[in-house]
């Protein structure tokens, strides 16, 4: 695996310097996010979302396959998101890193354990059709918090994806192409998102970590939550320990972010949405 | 997955293997179990065991990989194929979530092994998992902490770690392997004489307020844990430092002798 060079340690003093006095290199407070931004493709479900300069494009897409033998009524959310050396080149194609495997496992973790998708909803004819999906993520560029873009861009692909319209008539299935009856949403129970914190010695935590702060940092702590105040995915592995109220705290930050995040999707999924023509009355 | 047959909490209060809420699974330490690591714990949390080896410091096998102010560390994750029966776990290397388990390890104990005193050198902690029934993290760790003490490896305090999970509004602790399949469980790990926790991983979704409980109970555990992890290092280090004494009588006593000739 290529080692990715140390940055040199006059840097680091700068920016632990920094952060005593409460400042960051961006002109960022602590507790900050950097601007979100989300770019809707042509089609539905294909949404990159970008945090500074890191970008993940999220594609949703659908087929229609047979359904597990001993859980006929669901339908399967596949998650792809593999790291390429695009993002950046330490990456490799083919093997997984550590930061890799945690990335991967961590969204999965979010998305599909916290049954994020009614996977119910996505059954056409039990025991025998159900949707499919399937989201792949594009990792663009990694500048730092990979793990947060790649979450909300997930999310927002998702809610802005629609599957075809079906029609059971008897044992028949009519797929409506979306010319002929308007797609119809996901069923989406909540939305998880992913918030990172990085720590350093002595030093308040600091949310959406940049590269070089990441790099730097003495551990992170990722938690996944949703609006409805409830945790759903809480990893932090190593690093400065903290205790209880440390966790408590950054957690309660954690909840008025969230829900920021989740204003912000709408209106964009909104703006989207007044632009393009999907349903013909 | 989920099997719903197991009655998590009977009209008594108790669990299916019969404990309270917070009691423990019975627990045994053992150090010094591999023949030729440098330091090595057997711990057995109900039926799961974990083996942990420490080989090292020692001269790193990639030299690239060398840091030269600090010791690297290395995790590898193994479990025995007759581990768990049937499902559960694939055997396959590089399967991920053996990974992520090696992983949380690492990060886990490189705050707190004192890796500036060896310099380009690496250390490796081999954990085999013998028999799985829940909790092999918790356990791991469990073991790894006994397996740095027995190797001699300095390291700032007993890290203890412990699984918590939640029924209804009843937080429970230690869950075995058919309580993790049903209930969110939350697994920590900390520094006893701090009080600060190092690692948490929570894999279910939970309100906030069952969250802070969760955690301060798992707090409480950990430190009885340390309580008997310290006994049976205590009394392992007593005989050593037994044994040491009778040598130094031999030896005073044969030149005594030497002097009255």
């Amino acid at each position: 695996m290529v080692r990715e060079v140390d940055p040199p340690s006059i840097q680091k003093d700068f920016l632990l310097a920094a952060l005593a006095e409460g400042k960051r290199l961006d002109g960022r407070i602590p507790l900050e996010q950097r601007k979100i931004e989300f770019i809707f493709g042509d089609e539905l479900g294909n949404v990159e979302c970008r945090i500074g300069k890191t970008a993940v494009l999220a594609q949703v897409s659908a087929s229609i396959v047979k359904p597990r033998d001993d859980r006929p009524y669901e339908g399967f959310l596949m998650i792809n998101s593999e790291i390429g050396p695009m993002a950046s080149s330490i990456y490799e194609n083919g093997r997984s890193s550590d930061s890799e495997v945690l990335i991967t496992r961590l969204l999965e973790k979010s998305i599909r354990r916290t049954e994020a998708i009614d996977r119910e909803a996505l059954c056409i004819l039990a025991g025998e059709k159900v949707w499919q999906l399937r989201l792949t993520l594009h990792f663009l560029s990694d500048s730092g918090n990979l793990l947060d873009c790649a979450s909300m861009a997930s999310m927002i692909a998702l809610k802005h994806f629609r599957k075809p319209d079906v029609e059971v008539i008897g044992d028949e299935v009519i797929i409506h192409s979306p010319e002929e009856r308007a797609p119809v949403p996901l069923a989406i129970h909540h939305t998880p998102l992913c918030l990172t914190f990085a720590y350093f010695e002595n030093l308040p935590p600091i949310l959406d970590p940049t590269h070089l702060e990441s790099t730097l940092c003495a551990g992170t702590l990722t938690v996944t939550m949703n609006a409805q105040r409830e945790i759903c995915v809480l990893s932090k592995a190593g690093g400065t320990p903290l205790s209880a109220e440390d966790i408590m705290g950054v957690v309660r930050v954690g909840v008025d972010q969230v829900r920021e995040m989740v204003k912000i999707m709408d209106q964009a999924l909104e703006k989207d949405r007044e632009s393009r023509v999907i349903e013909v009355q | 997955m989920s099997s719903s047959r197991i009655e998590i909490l009977n009209d008594g209060g108790l669990r299916h293997d019969a404990r309270r809420p917070y009691e423990l699974r019975s627990t045994s330490f053992q150090l010094n179990t591999h023949p030729t690591a440098e330091g090595s714990s057997t711990v057995t949390q109900g039926l799961t065991t974990v083996q942990v080896s420490i080989f090292g410091p020692r001269e790193p096998r990639q030299r690239s990989q060398a840091s030269h102010d600090k010791a690297i560390i290395n995790v590898e994750v193994g479990v025995v194929p007759w581990a768990q029966g049937g499902g559960g776990i694939k055997r396959v290397r590089g399967d991920k979530r053996l990974q992520e388990i090696g992983a949380s390890i690492r990060q886990t104990f490189e705050p707190v092994i004192m890796t500036h005193l060896y310099p380009r050198s690496e250390i490796t902690i081999n954990v085999q998992v013998l028999s799985a029934d829940g909790g092999i993290l918790p356990t791991s760790i469990n073991a790894t902490t006994l397996a740095l003490i027995s190797s001699g490896i300095s390291i700032l305090d007993y890290i203890t770690s412990i699984s918590i999970g939640l029924y209804l509004k009843q937080p429970l602790l230690d869950l075995s392997f058919l309580e993790e399949q049903d209930l969110p469980n939350l697994i920590i790990s900390c520094l006893t004489n701090s009080n600060k926790i190092t690692l948490a991983q929570m894999e279910t979704r939970l309100h906030i307020d069952r969250f802070e409980e969760m955690l301060n109970l798992g707090l409480e555990a950990c430190k009885v844990l340390k309580i008997e992890m310290e006994l049976i290092v205590k009394e392992q280090t007593e005989k050593i430092v037994e044994r040491m004494n009778v040598k130094s009588i031999i030896s005073s006593n044969a030149s005594g002798m030497n002097i009255d000739e």
